[in-house]
């Protein structure tokens, strides 16, 4: 506290010898470039997301546009299965003698994946934000909160690398797994890592429930279960939406963990005791191994604009709901 | 009849369904947390035998069975150091224009705070790609075009371009925490400064940035912890496997602790001789990682119970 009080009162006494001419100064040629200088900076942020839409998709553009490329790959051909002996395949096998690049099976494990983690941590987390905002004294509150966001302090790689040596065998254990690396091991993992972000727009959510309709609810005889459940819930459920689509675009691009648990193999089935490969899997595998500019290379990229968009989608209307959200609890308290 | 029993007659009476839910919830908060627990408890039980001072401070001997983990922990630290250094002014910056220069209804403010958000949201693999193809192949080869006629020098991966790509990645945690911190200066503090005739800039650098250290703190920190742990943006960037060197320029190559754990624990040909050597590292990261969130949450309780004081 003292410094900065005595730098700024020296100031004061700086400025008031030289007199000041109008009541707000305005600052020299040299202020006036720091400021400029903030300003640009601050456009950083805008640059990155153009640059990365930009150079993500340039390397991926071959694959539209190429000649050469379509030669082994098209846009189509990804999407589209093979014919073969009367049976439709979609394969992901970039590196055999035929190359195929369908990437139906990698979306399909994206999603499989994705749902077992929404499935898992969906519920354990509303119910923890609705227990924190509702129930918790303002000390249980204060130990709780930050110790669930403590979760986000693990790097993705140690849960990716708990879940290889020591769920996995865990839940063959209880399951009796096909695979002892599979769906539903990578989904647990990822789980446990979107749990933090559930939590807390969840809990930001139920907090910005003015207090008058627990208020209004209770008067009229409710119980505070009902409250809770009747009133508070559905007038937080824009925002407890928003946490699960925030939660869906964590858990649909996260790489480590399904790296390391899901066993990478490109089956495409429903099942959970199976392995499976997502995008990002098959992007963190393969790109070390491409011949820059080959089609395996334009596809990976292609694979990574994909997932790009999507994210930039699902995270834009979430964040959207999130905003107003806050601004209506920084305006209520 | 106190107040409290006859408002509990008013709203009705506690019914089993109350308490109930008060239980199911708690239970939840228990069950997130014994996860963590979990988590915790293998790592430290299994990487316990092998943390010594030699673990520390040696490089890896015997095709990765024995020695310590130096060279990933320099690589680590460096690669953070770097991505502070980028990062932290970038997002201050930002976070000034935000609050201090951009009025309220500008659209470029909403611009970049949406761009912030979003850049928060982007899947870390894609900023492992970006890094490939903006800094290495775009940057770096220009770089070695104009200065080193065509030798691959920054045109290839290393630690420059791993820090600049953590750094943006990292960016949005710097930028949000920094912000809260500003809003939180009372008004009154700037108005006093402006009133004995300070200009904006030196009310910005002489009152509000002192203020709001400690939240520029905070999110350091939890920048530094979240580029310590990140593997997928490096992967294609600057890391490897093995170095018998340790970084010492800006275009060498790195060891990381995170990447360590990967490559050990899926590639390695013999898991069982390995494996305590992977506890290890696993463990001496998760230390890292977690002791920096305890830090960032330890000044962020102090700086809000100084702030509720004041008020």
């Amino acid at each position: 506290m003292a410094a900065p009080m005595t730098a700024h009162t020296r100031n004061a006494e700086a400025l008031g010898e030289r007199g000041s001419r109008s009541l707000r100064r305005r600052g020299g040629l040299g202020e006036r470039t720091v400021e400029i200088a903030i300003q640009l900076v601050a456009l950083v942020s805008i640059a990155a997301i153009l640059l990365i839409l930009v150079f993500v998709g340039k390397e991926a553009l071959p694959l539209l546009t190429s000649a050469e490329v379509h030669k082994e790959v098209t846009p189509l051909g990804m999407l589209a299965p093979i014919q073969r002996s009367g049976e439709s395949l979609y394969m992901w096998q970039p590196v055999s003698d035929v190359a195929k690049y369908n990437v139906i099976p990698l979306i399909v494990g994206s999603v499989k994946v994705t749902l077992v983690a929404l499935v898992f941590a969906v519920p354990l987390s509303v119910a923890a934000a609705l227990f924190v905002s509702e129930y918790a004294s303002e000390r249980v509150r204060e130990l709780a909160k930050p110790a669930i966001e403590l979760l986000a302090g693990v790097p993705s790689v140690v849960v990716g690398f708990f879940a290889l040596v020591a769920l996995a065998s865990w839940i063959q254990a209880v399951f009796g797994t096909e695979h002892r690396l599979n769906a539903l091991v990578a989904g647990l993992g990822l789980g446990f890592a979107i749990c933090p972000i559930v939590f807390t727009v969840a809990e930001d959510a139920l907090r910005a429930v003015p207090r008058s309709y627990r208020e209004a609810a209770l008067a009229m005889g409710s119980t505070r279960a009902q409250s809770v459940l009747r009133v508070v819930l559905p007038a937080a459920a824009p925002g407890i939406a928003a946490a699960v689509v925030l939660g869906f675009g964590r858990a649909i691009g996260e790489t480590m963990i399904v790296v390391m648990a899901s066993g990478n193999a490109a089956l495409l089935d429903a099942s959970l005791g199976r392995s499976t490969r997502t995008i990002t899997a098959t992007i963190a595998q393969e790109l070390g191994e491409v011949v820059v500019g080959s089609p395996h290379y334009d596809v990976l990229f292609a694979l990574g604009a994909m997932l790009f968009t999507a994210t930039f989608v699902v995270n834009f209307f979430g964040e959207r709901v999130v905003d107003g959200m806050r601004r209506r609890l920084g305006a209520g308290s | 009849m106190n107040v409290t029993t006859a408002g509990a007659r008013l709203v009705g009476r506690p019914r089993y369904g109350d308490r109930a839910l008060a239980v199911a919830t708690g239970a939840a908060v228990v069950t997130i947390l014994s996860m963590l627990v979990v988590v915790l408890f293998d790592v430290v039980r299994g990487g316990a035998t092998k943390l010594s001072w030699e673990f520390l401070t040696t490089s890896p001997r015997e095709g990765m069975t024995a020695g310590g983990v130096l060279p990933a922990i320099v690589g680590t630290v460096s690669l953070t150091l770097l991505m502070t250094i980028a990062a932290v002014p970038a997002g201050v910056a930002t976070a000034i224009y935000l609050t201090e220069y951009a009025s309220r209804r500008s659209r470029l403010a909403r611009l970049v705070r949406v761009c912030v958000a979003n850049l928060a949201g982007v899947p870390s693999i894609v900023f492992g790609l970006f890094g490939l193809g903006f800094f290495i192949s775009t940057v770096g080869r220009a770089i070695d075009r104009v200065a080193y006629d065509g030798e691959a020098v920054y045109g290839r991966p290393c630690l420059l371009w791993s820090s600049l790509t953590l750094a943006i990645l990292t960016l949005p945690v710097v930028v949000v925490s920094t912000e809260e911190a500003i809003l939180s200066v009372p008004r009154e503090l700037r108005e006093a400064s402006l009133a004995v005739g300070a200009t904006r800039l030196q009310t910005i650098t002489y009152v509000v940035l002192p203020e709001a250290l400690g939240g520029i703190l905070t999110g350091t920190i939890l920048a530094v912890s979240r580029g310590a742990g990140e593997v997928a943006p490096i992967l294609f960037t600057g890391v490897a496997y093995y170095l018998p060197y340790l970084p010492t320029h800006l275009n060498d190559q790195f060891m990381n602790l995170g990447y360590h754990v990967y490559v050990l624990a899926t590639q390695s040909p013999d898991v069982d001789r390995t494996k305590p050597l992977l506890y290890g590292t696993a463990l001496v990261l998760l230390m890292l990682t977690l002791l920096l969130n305890l830090i960032a949450i330890a000044i962020r309780a102090r700086s809000r119970r100084r702030s509720r004081a004041a008020a």
